[in-house]
This record gives structure tokens, sequence and C-alpha cells, in this order.
């Protein structure tokens, strides 16, 4: 019998995903054992024409990381949807849009003109921008084009599992692999990862007071981090009360505070809403102006509380008002 | 996702009329809104009342609902500082309310689509009042207009069913 086959593709990424393959390490080797990479651009040389040729389904499973912008990626991952049995959403950015979706806070126009014409690197005085398409001596050049939006995968494609993380954990991938190899998986459109907050395995869960009351947030650079105490209880921002584990506390551990990577947990919609009324609550004061005044040092709300999730949060993208109507 | 529905009214400028979702707590502003009924005040009726039983309860997840399904202001109303029935809720409410507003500049929604007020309850012609200064503004403002962003496919049950809960 032939070995399943499995792709791994990626989108809008940094590539952090592909490492975390990488760091399956001797598991590696069991996980090549038993499956087939039909496609995987990072590390194998397959071309497109590869994927066309299959037939639909022929893939078991195809690991999708990174968010989606490019008319590329739209046409890939619908591609892949169409030769794959299982689509698993790998990663923050495929999950909720990730730190590229980020993006959504500003118009596409804006964007090309602030990376094309105005950094303080840029050397472009004709103004040249990227063009769909361009007629050279050799020939006709293409180039893909960007939609408006940042989107998560889901919001592309029909995606049958989520694997969360910034890059996902590597036990959770080994978990996952195993699942689709054997067929015990969970309900479809299943996050893969434990379905408890961190502070549930937060090594630090002891120290965490019973009546947490805060005065000031601060962010890591500015105060000596206590290496034992609840960070939370430090004044840092540590989303980890609305964040799903699976993570084994890694940033914890390593003295800085959850940034939410993991996404929420499944009882909560809108993580970055949810964790603005967590923490924004635990504020010691009652009177207008010290709370006004205690909030100004979270200086980027977004930033904070959606880190990972501008384009899966219920707002989606920054809103533009409408031309008609208002006055 | 469906819009809240509204009966026709008489129209005002350019036929808009504000879809205001408005949480009242238990104790205190949702009393007063009662006794502005029983007083017969009159007010806008584009305020879709929800009663809760403390503004403790209202977190940025429910105001963010509200105005993805179709509300162009939300309102709040709790007891006045020192008066929570719960003691410390309506204190719990104006920090998240603080914070969610500075959200909202950054996402491009203009704050004063929301409304945070302590209306205790023997304060009905408060509860006529600040409706209709809520309604008038919001007019001003326009329709809130929200884009439809992309359906999720196979979003996890669970979530859907939290998402539902959260304005039922």
């Amino acid at each position: 019998m032939s070995k399943p086959k499995a792709g791994f593709y990626w989108c809008a990424s940094c590539g952090g995903c592909e490492e975390s393959v990488v760091d399956l390490a001797e598991d590696l080797i069991a996980v090549v054992a038993a499956i087939d990479f039909a496609f995987f651009p990072c590390a194998m040389d397959f071309k497109r024409e590869d994927v066309e040729a299959m037939k639909d389904g022929e893939m078991a499973v195809c690991f999708i990381n990174g968010a989606v912008r490019s008319s590329e990626q739209f046409e890939m991952v619908e591609l892949l949807r169409k030769k794959s049995q299982l689509i698993i959403a790998y990663g923050s950015c495929a999950h909720m849009g990730g730190i590229p979706g980020l993006a959504n806070l500003y118009d596409l126009e804006s964007l090309l003109k602030r990376v094309y014409s105005e950094t303080e690197s840029t050397d472009n005085p004709s103004g040249t921008r990227p063009l769909p398409q361009t007629t050279v001596p050799g020939g006709k050049l293409t180039l893909p084009t960007l939609d408006e939006s940042v989107k998560s995968l889901d919001q592309v494609i029909p995606v049958d599992y989520y694997i969360p993380g910034c890059p996902p954990p590597t036990p959770l991938l080994k978990a996952a692999v195993e699942a689709v190899l054997s067929g015990k998986l969970p309900p479809k459109g299943s996050v893969l990862a434990p379905d408890h907050a961190l502070c549930k395995e937060c090594p630090r869960i002891d120290s965490k007071p019973e009546d947490l009351l805060i005065k000031e947030f601060k962010r890591p650079h500015e105060i000596q981090i206590d290496t034992e105490k609840c960070l939370l209880a430090q004044g840092l921002m540590c989303l980890g009360s609305g964040t799903r584990a699976g993570c084994a506390a890694v940033c914890i551990k390593g003295n800085m505070p959850c940034t939410g990577c993991m996404g929420p947990v499944s009882r909560v919609r809108d993580h970055g809403g949810a964790m603005m009324g967590a923490i924004s609550s635990l504020l010691e004061y009652t009177e207008e102006d010290q709370i006004v005044a205690a909030l100004d040092s979270v200086v980027d709300p977004v930033g904070t509380f959606y880190r990972y999730g501008v384009p899966a949060s219920m707002m989606f993208r920054k809103h533009k008002a409408p031309a008609i109507g208002g006055h | 996702m469906s819009n809240l529905s509204l009966p026709q009214t008489a129209a005002g400028n350019d036929g808009f009329e504000p879809r205001i979702v408005a949480f009242f707590c238990n104790w205190c502003t949702y009393t007063a809104s009662d006794l502005a009924g029983i007083s017969r005040m009159t007010y806008a009726p584009n305020t879709r009342v929800i009663r809760v039983m403390c503004s403790g309860r209202i977190e940025p997840q429910l105001i963010l609902a509200a105005l993805r399904k179709g509300a162009d202001g939300v309102l709040i109303g709790g007891c006045h500082p020192g008066d929570c029935h719960y003691q410390v809720g309506n204190y719990k409410c104006l920090r998240r309310f603080k914070l969610l507003k500075r959200y909202f500049e950054q996402m491009g929604i203009e704050p004063e689509r929301v409304r945070l007020e302590w209306i205790a309850a023997s304060e009905g012609d408060k509860v006529q009042k600040v409706t209709n200064e809520m309604v008038e503004q919001v007019r001003k403002l326009g329709p809130l207009n929200l884009a439809e962003p992309p359906k999720p496919h196979h979003q996890a049950a669970v979530c859907a069913v939290a998402a539902e809960g959260a304005v039922s």
C-alpha cells in the first residue's frame, strides 16, 4: 500500500511554521516514513504543475500556513483545497490572520504608498510600483495582485482543522499527524489543541493573587521582571487568562508575558474583546480620570489585544466610513 | 448575519433611523426606563433595550456583536458610582468602556457611537433625555455600515453558539 500523501504550503508567512516542522527533529524520520510529502515548496522541488496534475483529493492532508492576501495565494489555496481531503490551517496567520493581519488597520493604497515612496530607506523618485503585468523585450511578465484586506485561511476556503500558535508547538503537529494517520480526529472545525486557558497550566499560577488589582500597565522593557511572580500581577499585559493552552508556557518560562498567539478558547468569539474586558477590569481605580490615566499606558490596544487576530475578529478590518450618509 | 429590523417610523435626515442597542442594568437603569414608561414620558423609539443584571456584565464582545449585527450605536446604563447592587460592577464596566473607546479610535469607528450613563432607578427623565440625545448623536454620525467580513468556513461549532448566545 502506498503511503498517504501530504502537502505543506505557505502563504503570507515568515517561515517560522516550516521551522516548527524541522523542530520535530528525530520524529521527522517517523513522519517521513509514514507519509509522502507530495508538495512542500519550502523544502522540496515540487511545482504548481505537479499539484495541478494530481487527482482531486489525492493528498490525504495539506497543512497551509500564512494569511491570504495575494491573487497567487487565493489560487493556490483553492487548488490545494481541491486536491486535499483535509485542510489544516497551520499557525496563527492561517488560523486568525496573524501578524500580517495587522495590515487590516490600513487601506491598501496607503500601505503601497508607504512602502514604495515614503520609507526612510526608499529611493524611488519616479514612484515605480509593481505592476500586475509588464511587457519587456523577452515577453510578458506578471505579478500577483493584492486584495484590499488580509484574510485568515477559513475566510477563503473551507478549513477542516486548525493548529494554532506562532509557530505551532511541535507536539501539536506530531499529535495532528498521528490523528490524521489513525483517523481518530475530533469533529470538523476543531482547534487541535487543549481547550482551556494558559493560566491553568502556567508554572506561576500559585503566585496569582486571589484579588488581582493593577495600578499601572507596564511593557516588558520598562521593568525588571520578577522571574517567579505572576506576570499579570506585575502589571504586564499577559493574555494567558483568555488564550488557549498547548504551548507549554514557553514565553512565561522565558520570563515574557503571553501575547495570545494560540488564539482564544472555544467559548470566546472575539479574543481581543474578551481580553480587553478581562484585563481593564482589573484596574484598581474607581475615579474616571485615574482610569483614563492608567489606560494611557496601553499605547496600542489593537496591537496588544489583537496582535494575531484582526482578520478573524468581529471587526475584521479598520472601518472605512461610507462615502454616502452621515453629515 | 441578520440585521436588527426597525419598525417604519417617521424618517429623519436622509430617511436614516439610527438603530441603538441599549444594555440597561436590572437594578437601576432598567427600573428607570420602566418608570419613564409608567410616567408616560415619550422618547425616541430607536432603542432595543436588553436587560442585564449588572452593567458589569457588559463586556466588549457584546458591544462589538451589537455593532457587527447592525446596530449604529450602543448605549449602556448602570447604577451611579457607589450604588452598584453588586458593589463594583459599574466600575468594571467603566474601565472596559474607556479601553474599548480607544480601540474604536484605532479601528476607525467613532467613539461617540457608544455611550455609558449612570441612571438611578428614580431617574426616568434621564432615560428620556439620554436616549433622545444618543439617537440624535448617532443620527448626525450616520449609519455605521460595517463592511461584511468574509464568512468563515467551518468555524468551530462551539464558537458559533457562543457568538449567538452573546446577543440573544
